[in-house]
């Protein structure tokens, strides 16, 4: 969208002066360029310079920084072509400046890795979770989590393979409440045509791309009748345009029973925002934690990455005892975005290496590991495949 | 103790409203929730599309007395002084019993054999709830059963059916508006003898059921934007937490956790932690923590042992409940009681009607049953209560007689018999 305003606003500017000279070359450019944008939606951003992309890093709070520098580690000891740019967001102080910094890098580069930051609850209602800002301001509509039992990880289930789909901008989350009597709150949720379209024809687009043969909408149409009543709607109008995919839909609290008894009838499943939060945690710890599982934030013209449930683990911060496998493979999931698949695929290899077959857990996986041993496993087998790496 | 509820007093107002602005919802808030000392005199749902300039009034609340009338205690040491005089006599107590329908007559109809078995003390009222219209068009339960509840305070409940095209909302909605019933209790002891993959599972979860997300205010603001309204009130949110913390007093409980999601929603749930916190300054025997819903979600599939007692708004009380029944074998054994204003309690399974297999005596009656001992607790009758209790958890750990959705191919009787015979064997 910028860049095609950009070019329109040139040519209003440039034809006046040279009256058709240039004739239809700005607005083949233009709509090329708008159209390269629209059939590709997950093209590599442009910033890349010299064969080096450059992504923005913000290292959040709590465990974020310490596993963000393993990443950063990993990525120059395998010799990625990725430069990060580190913008820091200070969560303690009330303005916006940090926040609308770190909006803009990501604006200019595309793509960013980040730590969670932590929403101190204790603050006025007017200061707003910096997360959230993040995603509605960059538009980042679907978050997308894969969870898949590893075998090497000790669960009660075994032969999950769910994908979560759900819709970050809207919903409960839309951060629109007030006062009017003092003692009554009321809370805003928004669900609009638009955005569960568009949440719907992500989730269909990408269970046809990966392969998956079923998707299921979560919901409480129930009892909030308009609202989730629209969300289903959307999710069915766009079903009916996927005939090879089954689609179906489940109450939220029938979803949570089923994923604790048999969560491996689920297949990909899309849903509000709220419902998305409950889900996508109820699965992460079904799979073996929140250590584990990498998410993705995806917008029309910018990709974030983080953990998938979002901790920021002020507990366990700079002990050297958080597992850095989620952010190491929200890592691999960004160098993917970045169409880097074998630096992808070879640190992703070390990782499932590592905690499969070395069997180096930490411990929130119930081993006896620290952090840096596990970072260090990782980086012996990316060398001991003979590949490009720089000194320990 | 409490007076029986006043009849309502508006009927079928039609109120001219601005209706897009926000301010309008409140003002009906402000009715609906007033303060201790007004009357509630009249509740305005909106449902749908909202009509330029109307409002239609579908039911009315009952006069409510202020919450320090209510000493409630649920499947422990009963505190109030006398259990409904006007019930006991001889011994017996009455309980409002309505079996429900589908599969509920045959599992009442067992529960109320194992009463028998056990001797306990209990008298049952059976009574129907059916969507009646009342004066002025507003949708009530029927006046025998109404009445029959307000006498006996204690009511026990099977399954209801919710029809999609009634025109009536819901039986368990016109239950819990009827009874002010504010407080959803599911307490999760994982059963010995049903395995699933969690064991050693021993949590309370108490759930606002008046307000929250499902206040049902809904508005199509322009097409295509839909907008739904999460209330949060000082009054509703203080007296859940009351319940919570007496809860945990008087069934020896050493934690009370708090559910919500303040980080996003800030006031509303920073209203419900407020007051949390408030009620927590008054029961420093009971531990106090807090923490966020995806939390707690995260922590209880891993390790459900770390929590005791949740208390939690409506949303993520429905969501969680249903993941802790989920954790020790579904709603098919899982217990349920609702504590109402004015001492009102009514006990009920928290499974469907399961019209497929209703009268064929394959229904599995324990749902109902625990409920049934959760009841017998908060009446006082412990002694009848374990004993029923301990001979259910017997037949099912013993795996003779289990009915088919406990893993069995036995008949609801059957089962029912050997529990009976059982609950005779420990007298």
């Amino acid at each position: 969208m910028a860049a095609h305003s950009a070019v329109l606003s040139v040519s209003k500017i440039i034809n006046p002066f040279w009256g058709g000279r240039l004739g239809n070359t700005v607005k083949v450019f233009g709509t090329t360029l708008t159209s390269h944008r629209n059939k590709t939606q997950r093209a590599p951003p442009p910033a890349k310079y010299g064969g080096r992309h450059t992504v923005t890093l913000i290292p959040g709070d709590g465990i974020g920084p310490e596993l963000l520098n393993h990443v950063r580690e990993v990525f120059r000891f395998s010799c990625v072509p990725v430069d990060f740019e580190v913008v820091h967001v200070n969560s303690a102080l009330e303005t916006e400046e940090d926040i609308n910094n770190a909006i803009t890098a990501i604006r200019r580069n595309g793509v960013a890795l980040k730590g969670n930051i932590e929403t101190k609850h204790t603050m006025p209602p007017s200061v707003k979770s910096r997360n959230n800002l993040l995603r509605t301001s960059l538009d980042l509509y679907a978050n997308v989590m894969h969870c898949q039992s590893l075998p090497g990880v000790q669960t009660r289930h075994q032969n999950i393979d769910i994908m979560i789909i759900r819709e970050n901008t809207e919903g409960e989350y839309s951060s629109l409440e007030h006062e009017n009597v003092p003692g009554v709150v009321e809370s805003l949720k928004i669900i609009t045509r638009n955005n569960s379209l568009r949440i719907a024809e992500y989730a269909f687009r990408l269970a046809r791309e990966k392969g998956r043969r079923r998707v299921t909408a979560v919901h409480k149409a129930n009892i909030m009748k308009l609202g989730d009543g629209l969300f289903l709607q959307c999710c069915r109008e766009v079903a009916s345009g996927y005939p090879d995919i089954t689609f179906d839909s489940m109450i939220v609290d029938n979803t949570t029973m089923q994923l604790v008894s048999k969560p491996q009838q689920f297949d990909v499943m899309v849903m509000p925002n709220l419902y998305g939060n409950v889900v996508s945690n109820v699965c992460a710890g079904l799979v073996g934690g929140p250590g584990l599982v990498p998410g993705a934030n995806y917008g029309r013209d910018y990709a974030v990455f983080e953990t998938a449930t979002r901790n920021t683990g002020k507990s366990i911060a700079d002990k050297n005892i958080a597992n850095p496998t989620a952010m190491l493979l929200a890592g691999c999931m960004m160098l993917d975005h970045l169409k880097l698949h074998d630096h992808a695929s070879s640190i992703r290899n070390a990782i499932f290496t590592t905690m499969n077959e070395n069997r180096l857990h930490t411990a929130d996986i119930g081993g006896q590991g620290t952090t840096s041993e596990v970072v260090q496993s990782v980086m012996r087998i990316i060398q001991s495949k003979g590949q490009l790496t720089a000194e320990f | 103790m409490g007076s029986p509820a006043a009849e309502p007093q508006h009927g079928g107002e039609n109120r001219q409203k601005n209706h897009l602005v926000f301010g309008s919802c409140s003002r009906y808030l402000q009715l609906w929730h007033g303060d201790d000392q007004r009357q509630r005199n009249s509740d305005v749902r909106v449902v749908g599309v909202v009509q330029r300039n109307q409002m239609r009034s579908q039911f009315t609340v009952p006069t409510v007395e202020p919450a320090a009338q209510n000493q409630l205690t649920l499947g422990g040491a009963v505190r109030r002084p006398a259990l409904s005089s006007a019930s006991f006599s001889r011994g017996m107590q009455t309980v409002t019993l309505i079996p429900g329908d589908g599969i509920g007559p045959e599992i009442s109809t067992a529960v109320m054999k194992i009463f028998e078995a056990a001797k306990a003390p209990i008298r049952w009222e059976e009574r129907n709830v059916t969507a009646i219209k009342g004066p002025g068009g507003r949708w009530m339960i029927p006046p025998d059963a109404k009445e029959s509840m307000d006498r006996s305070k204690i009511g026990l409940k099977g399954p209801l059916k919710t029809p999609i095209a009634a025109g009536h909302p819901s039986m368990n909605l016109l239950l819990r508006k009827t009874f002010d019933l504010y407080a959803n209790v599911r307490p999760c002891v994982s059963i010995e003898g049903y395995k699933t993959p969690y064991t050693d599972v021993n949590l309370v979860t108490i759930r606002e059921n008046t307000e929250g997300e499902y206040s049902g205010i809904e508005h199509v603001i322009v097409d295509g934007v839909v907008q739904s309204i999460k209330l949060i009130t000082e009054n509703a949110s203080r007296r859940i937490a009351e319940y919570a913390f007496e809860y945990a007093r008087n069934n020896q409980r050493s934690s009370v956790t708090a559910v919500h999601k303040a980080n996003i929603m800030r006031m509303s749930d920073g209203l419900f932690l407020r007051k949390c916190r408030e009620v927590a300054e008054n029961y420093k025997d009971v531990k106090f923590t807090e923490m966020y819903l995806d939390t707690v979600c995260l922590n209880m599939v891993q390790d459900p042992t770390q929590f005791d007692v949740l208390v939690m708004p409506n949303l993520y009380g429905d969501i969680l409940s249903d993941l802790c029944a989920g954790l020790i074998g579904g709603l098919g054994v899982t217990p349920s009681g609702n504590i109402g204003a004015n001492g009102v309690a009514i006990f009920e399974s928290v499974h469907g009607t399961a019209p497929d297999i209703a009268g064929l005596d394959l229904a599995n009656p324990t749902a109902l049953l625990l409920s049934a001992v959760m009841m017998l607790r908060h009446m006082g009758l412990h002694d009848y209560g374990n004993k029923i209790q301990t001979a259910c958890f017997d037949t099912i750990r013993d795996k003779k007689v289990l009915t088919k959705d406990l893993g069995g191919n036995s008949k609801c009787s059957e089962f029912t018999a050997d529990i009976c015979r059982r609950v005779q064997d420990l007298d």
